[in-house]
Order: C-alpha cells, then structure tokens, then sequence
C-alpha cells in the first residue's frame, strides 16, 4: 500500500481577539441587523469555523434537499441557525421554516416569532395537534403525563406537519395572518438546531441523519459520516433530519449573537425580578433560573465563568427527568 | 475576550479496552461535567443495583448501557488551561466500525488504548491502520488497565515494543506510549504515585503537547464550488458563486479558472453577509464571489488561480478505499462518487489488490468486502478534478455511495491516464459480440433512400424541442424517409431523476437511450430525440453509444457544447417551419435524403 508523506504543517496558535464592550437591546432592533462588531484579525478563530461548518452544511441541503424546510422553535439555537441560513444565502432565507405552536408557548415566543418573521420576510408554517388540544389531551389539561403531553403536541404534531397529513398554515405577509397552506407535500429534508452538548442522545446525531417513515431514529446503524461527505440520498419514504449546530455549546451560542448582535426574545433576559429563562419550551413545563443577566454579555459572562458555568443548561426542563433515558425515548420517536 | 483554541480528539480502541472511561474520567477529573450529573449517574447506579462506570456519563443510549458497550460516538466538551477539547468517544466493536471512521474522520488528533491484562487485539491494530488511513498525525497509545498487571513496567513495556513493531509496518510514529488505569485516573491529569517508573506525559500532557495543523492559507488556492446562487425574486441581482475556500486565498482581481470546465473569469467581489466588506478569502471560510463576467458552471467545479500548481483533471484515478457497504465493492459495477462538491457516477475498472486492516495481509480478488481496505483503479464517467492526498488533503479525498449509502471512503493516490475508457471496452465488445446478418447498413441506405442517423435535439426545459422534434418527424415521413420521434427519453431522465438517486439516475437513463438509439439505427431508421439539460460529456456518452453510427446534434437555445459537437444551433423557441428547414437542410447534406445524392 502506497501512503502520502506525513510530515508536519508548522506549529498551531492561539488566537487572541479583543471585543469592545457592547450592551444589546431588549427589544427587536428597528433598522439594520448588521451592526456586528468585527476585528480586524486574518486568521479564522473558534466562532468564524463554527460558522463556515454550519454554512457548508447548509449550503449541501440546500443543494441536495427539493423539499426543505428548517424548524424554528423561537429558542436561542434555531434563531442562531436561521441567522446562519441568512450567512450561508447572503441574506436570504430560501426554505420555510416550521414552527409547531403547542399553544402552551409562552405568550412573548409568538409575538417575537411574528414580528421576526415580518421583518426578515420569512416564509413560515405553522403546525399543530388541534385534537389534543380540542380534546384536551395534554399534561396541563391533567389528562397525560409531562412526556406523553410531549409526544401528543411537539413529536406528533411535528411528524404530522411535515409529512403534510395534517394541516399546515402559512403566514401571509400582506394581511399579517396565518392561512390555511395549499400545499400538503411531504418535507424530505429537515433542518434542526439539536447541539451535541444538551443532553446525552443528541451527543450521538450525524449532521445528516436519516429518518425513516414513521421519523424513527435507528441509533445503532447511523450512516458514516467522512470528511464533510453527508449523508444526501435517501429512499423514497425517508427523510433526512440535518444538525448544523452539532458542534455549538450554549456558551458558543451565546458568544455568536453577541457578536453578530442577532435579535433574542427579551424572556432570556432578567426583567427585574431577578429571574430568566435559560431554555425555552412550554409554559407548564419551562422554569425560569435565578439571574440578574440583562444583556447577552451578561449570559455569556454568567456561562464562562459564573455561576452557570457548570449547571446544565436543561435544568429548567421538566420532561428531561422523568424518564431514565432522558431524551431518548422522545427523540427515537421523532422529538427534536 | 480570549478566543480559545479547540482541538478534535478521537479516543480509539479494541471493544472493552476502556475508551468511555477513560473520556468519563476525564471530564470529571477536569471539572467538566454539569454539576450533579456524576452524583445522579451514581444514584441511578445504586438504584439499578448496578456498580458505578464512567462509561455511563457517555454511554447515554438505554441500549449501550445495558449492553455495556458503545455504539456510537459521541461528542463531550472538556477544557484544559490550555484549550478546548471536543472528545469524540468512538464505538471498539467491529459492527460499528463506520460509526468509528465517522468521529475519526473529525479529529485532530487521536489517543488509542490497549488493555494491559488483554492485550493488543483486533481492533487495536485496525483502529491503528485507520488513524494512517485517516491521516490523523498526533497519536498517542494508552495502555489501559495498568491496575489489573499490577502496574507492572514489564508489560507495558512488551505492549509497546510489539505495538511499535505493528505501527512501523504501516509507517505511523505516536507521540508516545502512556501506561494508566483510567477508572482510578492514574496519569490521566498528573502523574500517578503507583507507578513511580513513567515519568513520561500524562494524557492531559499529551493532548495539550498536539499541535494543530497550520492555517491553510499558505497553501495553493483552491474552493469547490458548491452552488450558484441568483435570488432574483427577492430583488437581489447578484450571480454568487458559494463555496468553502478549502486552502490557500483569492482577492478582489485575481484571475481564476474553473475545472474541469477549463472556463476563466476574474474575481469581482468577495460575498459575505452582515460583516465589513471583504477584499479576499481566506482557507476555510464558507464564502461566496461574483464573477467579472457572468459565465455558466455547474456546481462541483473546483475554481483555482492559473498561475499556481494545477489540480489534477482526469477520468481516472488510484486510490485506497474503505470499505463499509453491506455489499461488497464489485469490479465493473456503477456507484455515485463524490468527491468536494462534484457527484459522478464512478465504477472500480480495477481491483489491484485488497488488504485486511488488522492483519496486514493483501489478497487479489474481484470485490472488496466489508471493513477491508483495497487498492483500485476507479472510473468516472466525466472528467473529475482533485488533488493527491500527500499534495492536498481537503481535495485528494472521497466517498463512494451504494443504494442511498455512503459505502466507501477513499484517498486519491495518483491520477491514470493510461489505458482506454470502459465504455470504449464495452463499445469494442458490443461491436465483436453482434451477430450480423446478410444485409449491410449500405443494402439499407439503399432500400430506404437515405442512412440511418440519431438527431438529438437538446436544450434547456421549454425551448420547443419537442415540438420541433414532432414537426421534423412528420416533414421527413412526408418526404416517404423511415422515421421515427422517440417520445420518452425525457420522461426517462425524469423518472431517473425521481425515484432514485439523481446522478446515476439520469447517467443510467442515458445508457439505457444510447443503446435503444444504436439497435433503432442499425436497423436503418432515422430516430429522433430531444433531451433536456444535458452536458458535454453526456452528451458524448450519448454519441459514442450510438457509434458506428451517426449523430446530429441540435441545439436549441443557448449553446454549452463545445462548437465541434453541435451540427446546428437554433434559437430558443424558433418556428417549427424555419426548424424543420434547416435540419433538413442539414441532414440533405450529410445523410443524403435526396435520392439523387445516393451512394
């Protein structure tokens, strides 16, 4: 066997890189979204690779995926990634994004969703489980437990909305309201903002993992992944699930929108109660943390070296603990 | 704020040698892990009347607990004082091995554990050859379990002189040899009092003594094209060019070539949103260009700076291939490479040899099987460009999919140039194997008034080719010529297109039209076809299918070929009448429809 020579490139360095002090607003910024603060260094450092892997990634689904979307659950992560989705389309955002309102969101998350989404021109869909709901199947209504409350309004409604069987309404940019969506094909490929770093079976996710047609997750035979060759050819009935951010910790996130100074919803902020939300979901099931961080400053403050530094960022979630596999349960049936 | 360095980590080994504890141990000796998360996995233990593992920090699938094995990597977050780790904690058993290459295939740098009690096994060597494979640089080997010998130097020391012997068969040098026990953390972060006789590194040493490879900016200039993008709908005109520069840079000005397309151009601005104008792209920025002048190149090509050293551009190539398809690598058979951004549909034209990772031994046989690695010859059916491996890492390798799957990884040794192409083997060997009867193609030319010829009609999707493709087949029925307009060839590429993969798909359909267009010919008939969206090199596919006999080639609409290869252009959507007239008029010419031209 013949092998390349394996001489060595040169030494690697750290790259020192200093910001200007920077406080972002509570609220959406009204005009220019591009106020990011840059530095004037060549070399690519930790948030620049982060970035340039995640636009690759999306670049190749957006290439090899007709029917894509891209999940948006009003949260930090996949605000980061439709920001990256904004880098990796010069500005544009060419798929929609879904969003599964459980309608136990917190009242703050849809306001910002719709404003966002005005504002950016998103063309977004939203997805439902309006049995449950009518029929009062959830957790809060008493009638299931925190996981089963889960499976019925995010996991289901999910699976339902992407593979159209269920209806899906578009917002409409000239009337502001959400229409009924003619169109009910299958989505192939779908985008998420799952981080290795939250929990223990999201540490395992392929970039591009693959899904079969009941959105089941076969953990043990996951395809190979090689030098940035994905996963793109699926069989008819398949679909793909594509993590761009599997590789961001929360602290990386946050690091990010301080930078490109990407609009959060202020509910990550305290609002002087002494109180935030570190993760976002559903209002029965979502506590906020005790913390005085006003600015994204302060979270990244809080998670580098204060007091946030070593507590789980799903603390606050309540499904995670009520099953011994954590997420796994959830997520080999199709929870994000 | 200072901008922490990270480095990938792959921890490797025989199944059960230790590797998940080793990472567990690693990140609570570090402080890593969330707060409460090792008394919960502690608690749950006690619950479950199960002993306590540090594997169970990772192992976080139900099934890999209860199996006490890994299946998967996974990735974990650690720090040292000196930079940020993401540890990719890789499955030893052999039936995961792709899932092993996936998180080796990430990594910088690689620690590989062998269980002192054990010893080296299978996969200690096959893990050892995929890091030479993989060409991870910064190795280091652990010998693991040093507790259960007694912390004994005798049988490190046996391990890594036999080890060394292994791994300078395949010319890999480690950084070094580290005995530890890793559940009870001797010479994980600090030396361990048990065994006075190391005073090498610990881990934690070594990992921060890996050096990351250099900014590859210094490097030749080279950025596959991953797509073209125009967002003409949201009111942006711009025509970008997107793609991660792999190595080296280009600025504003400088003038590049696309390949294989051979097209030049120069660079007119550099595309990045929300940042401060960019006069140049640097090695491993995900970027886009605008062009000084608007060219048509697909997505795969690799655009380059003409004054440095070339890519390679060939249809052939060498390479060492990993096998992980269910089904074995065959000789002959077509599969999807992709190689940077370019899919081709490939086939292996030779196996020269095939070798099994863990044993070293090289056998000769048709097929590559699962977990072997082989040496083949590969094929592609339009040229392709790249780099060898030893020249340029980034674009010397690739992946060869199998029914939906990524089945293979390989490098690219060398290009081929000698030799002919398969499918001119194939057309010699069509041509020797078909039984002839006792009329000729001139008996027939004489019968019919006219030789037989294929006219494809080509261009993009709604120029007319249809419809002049119909309208030429009544004119020459009219004129009393053997016609016939064959209706599917589109619907051909299209069903390809839809149901299976795209590339091999509309290669296949391809085939599959060129073979029916030379029995339609050799039968003496005039066939016509319109394909749509089809590129030079298909369309020679086509030709060469079609030989001995002839092809006109018209096209409609903006012409890609190359001028040698059409025999008539047409304007997009031009008048059936005025159409028909000059492919007539062509054809009077060179395939004599007018009687008194006759041979």
């Amino acid at each position: 066997m013949i092998f390349p020579s394996l001489d060595g490139r040169g030494k690697g360095r750290v790259i020192e890189v200093d910001y200007a002090p920077y406080a972002p607003s509570l609220t959406l910024p009204t005009k220019g979204e591009g106020t990011r603060i840059d530095y004037m260094n060549k070399s690519m450092d930790k948030l620049d690779q982060l970035e340039s892997q995640s636009v690759y990634i999306l670049r190749e689904a957006y290439r090899e995926f007709k029917s894509l979307v891209m999940l948006w659950s009003i949260g930090k992560d996949s605000t980061v990634l439709l920001w990256l989705a904004r880098k990796a389309f010069f500005g544009h955002v060419p798929f929609p994004l879904v969003h599964i309102d459980t309608s136990y969101k917190i009242p703050e998350m849809i306001k910002y969703r719709d404003d966002l989404a005005m504002k950016f021109k998103l063309n977004i869909i939203v997805g439902k489980n309006t049995q449950a709901l009518k029929e009062k199947r959830t957790f809060p209504d008493g009638a299931l437990d925190r996981i089963a409350c889960c499976k019925a309004l995010k996991t289901d409604a999910l699976k339902n909305t992407l593979s159209g069987e269920w209806p899906r309404w578009r917002l409409n940019h000239k009337t502001g309201e959400y229409e009924l969506d003619v169109n009910t094909e299958p989505y192939t490929g779908v985008i998420v903002g799952a981080r290795a770093d939250e929990e223990g079976s999201r540490s395992k996710e392929r970039y591009f993992s693959p899904r079969d047609r009941n959105s089941d997750w076969d953990v043990g035979d996951q395809p190979p992944e090689l030098w940035n060759q994905f996963k793109t050819d699926f069989a008819p009935g398949t679909h793909i699930r594509i993590h761009p951010l599997l590789d961001w910790t929360e602290l990386n996130i946050w690091e990010y929108i301080e930078r490109e100074n990407i609009p959060v919803t202020p509910l990550y902020f305290d609002q002087g109660n002494g109180k935030r939300y570190r993760s976002l979901g559903c209002y029965p099931c979502t506590f906020p943390v005790d913390s005085t961080a006003k600015t994204v400053s302060d979270i990244v403050q809080e998670l580098r070296g204060g007091k946030f530094k070593n507590i789980a960022e799903r603390s606050g979630r309540a499904q995670d603990k009520e099953d011994g596999g954590g997420l796994e349960t959830l997520r080999r049936e199709g929870y994000m | 704020m200072n901008q922490r360095q990270q480095m990938n980590v792959v921890i490797v080994g025989h199944v059960d040698h230790g590797k998940s504890t080793l990472v567990g141990r690693l990140l609570v000796d570090t402080g890593s892990l969330p707060q409460g998360k090792l008394e919960a996995v502690k608690k749950q233990c006690e619950r479950n009347a199960k002993p306590f593992e540090y594997a169970f920090l990772l192992d976080a699938l139900k099934d890999e607990q209860a199996q006490g094995i890994t299946i998967d990597t996974a990735r974990s977050f650690f720090k040292s004082s000196k930079r940020d780790y993401i540890i990719i904690d890789a499955p030893g058993h052999i039936e995961f091995l792709k899932n092993m290459i996936s998180g080796a295939a990430r990594a910088e740098a690689a620690l590989l554990l062998i269980d002192a009690h054990e010893g080296i096994q299978e996969n200690s060597k096959r893990h050892g050859y995929m890091m030479r494979f993989l060409g991870i640089k910064n190795v280091a080997v652990c010998v693991n379990k040093m507790d259960l010998v007694g912390y004994g130097q005798k049988v490190f020391e046996q391990i890594k002189a036999d080890y060394t012997r292994f791994l300078n068969q395949i010319d890999l040098t480690p950084k070094c040899f580290i005995p530890i026990a890793a559940f009870h953390g001797d010479n994980i972060v600090g030396l361990s009092k048990n065994m006075p006789w190391y005073k090498g590194p610990s881990i934690l040493d070594v990992l921060d003594s890996f050096e990351k490879a250099a900014p590859k900016d210094a490097q030749v200039f080279r950025m596959p094209v991953q797509d073209i993008y125009k967002f003409t709908k949201e009111g942006d005109e711009r025509r970008i060019v997107a793609g991660r520069v792999e190595t080296g840079t280009v600025k504003v000005g400088d003038e590049i070539v696309f390949l294989p397309s051979a097209k030049k151009n120069r660079v007119k601005t550099v595309e990045y949103f929300n940042g401060p104008a960019r006069q140049e792209a640097l090695a491993g920025q995900s970027i886009g260009f605008t062009m000084e002048t608007e060219i048509y190149i697909r997505p795969g090509e690799m655009m380059v700076k003409p004054g440095e050293k070339m890519p390679q551009v060939a249809t052939k190539f060498k390479a060492n291939v990993f096998w992980m398809g269910k089904q074995p690598l065959i000789k002959g058979k077509t599969y999807k490479l992709k190689i940077t951004t370019q899919e081709v549909p490939v086939a292996a034209a030779e196996i020269i040899q095939v070798l099994n990772a863990a044993e070293l031994a090289s056998s000769h046989k048709p097929h590559v099987d699962r977990h072997e690695v082989g040496e083949v010859i590969f094929e592609t059916m339009k040229p392709v460009a790249f780099d060898i491996i030893g020249d340029i890492a980034e674009t010397g390798r690739f992946v060869i999919v199998d029914n939906y799957e990524i089945a293979g990884g390989g490098i690219i040794l060398a290009p081929v140039f000698e030799g002919g192409s398969m499918l001119g083997t194939h057309i010699k060997k069509r041509e020797y194997d078909w039984e002839r009867s006792h009329i000729t193609p001139d008996n027939r030319a004489q019968k019919y008034q006219h030789k037989s010829a294929l006219i494809v009609i080509t261009g993009k999707v709604d120029t007319g080719k249809q419809r002049i493709a119909k309208s030429l087949e009544e004119e020459l029925f009219n004129l009393g010529k053997n016609v016939y307009f064959l209706g599917i060839s589109n619907r051909l590429a299209l069903a390809a297109h839809d149901s299976k993969d795209k590339t091999l798909g509309k290669y296949e359909a391809l085939a599959r039209l060129g073979e029916l267009a030379h029995l339609m010919t050799d039968a003496g008939l005039i066939l016509i076809t319109s394909v749509t969206d089809i590129d030079q090199y298909e369309l020679d596919m086509l030709k060469k299918l079609n030989s001995p006999n002839r092809t006109f080639v018209v096209n409609v609409g903006e012409n890609r070929f190359s001028d040698a290869s059409v025999d008539l252009n047409l304007v997009e959507n031009e008048e059936s009448e005025a159409a028909v007239d000059k492919i007539v008029g062509l054809l009077t010419k060179a395939v004599v429809l007018d009687p008194e031209y006759m041979i």
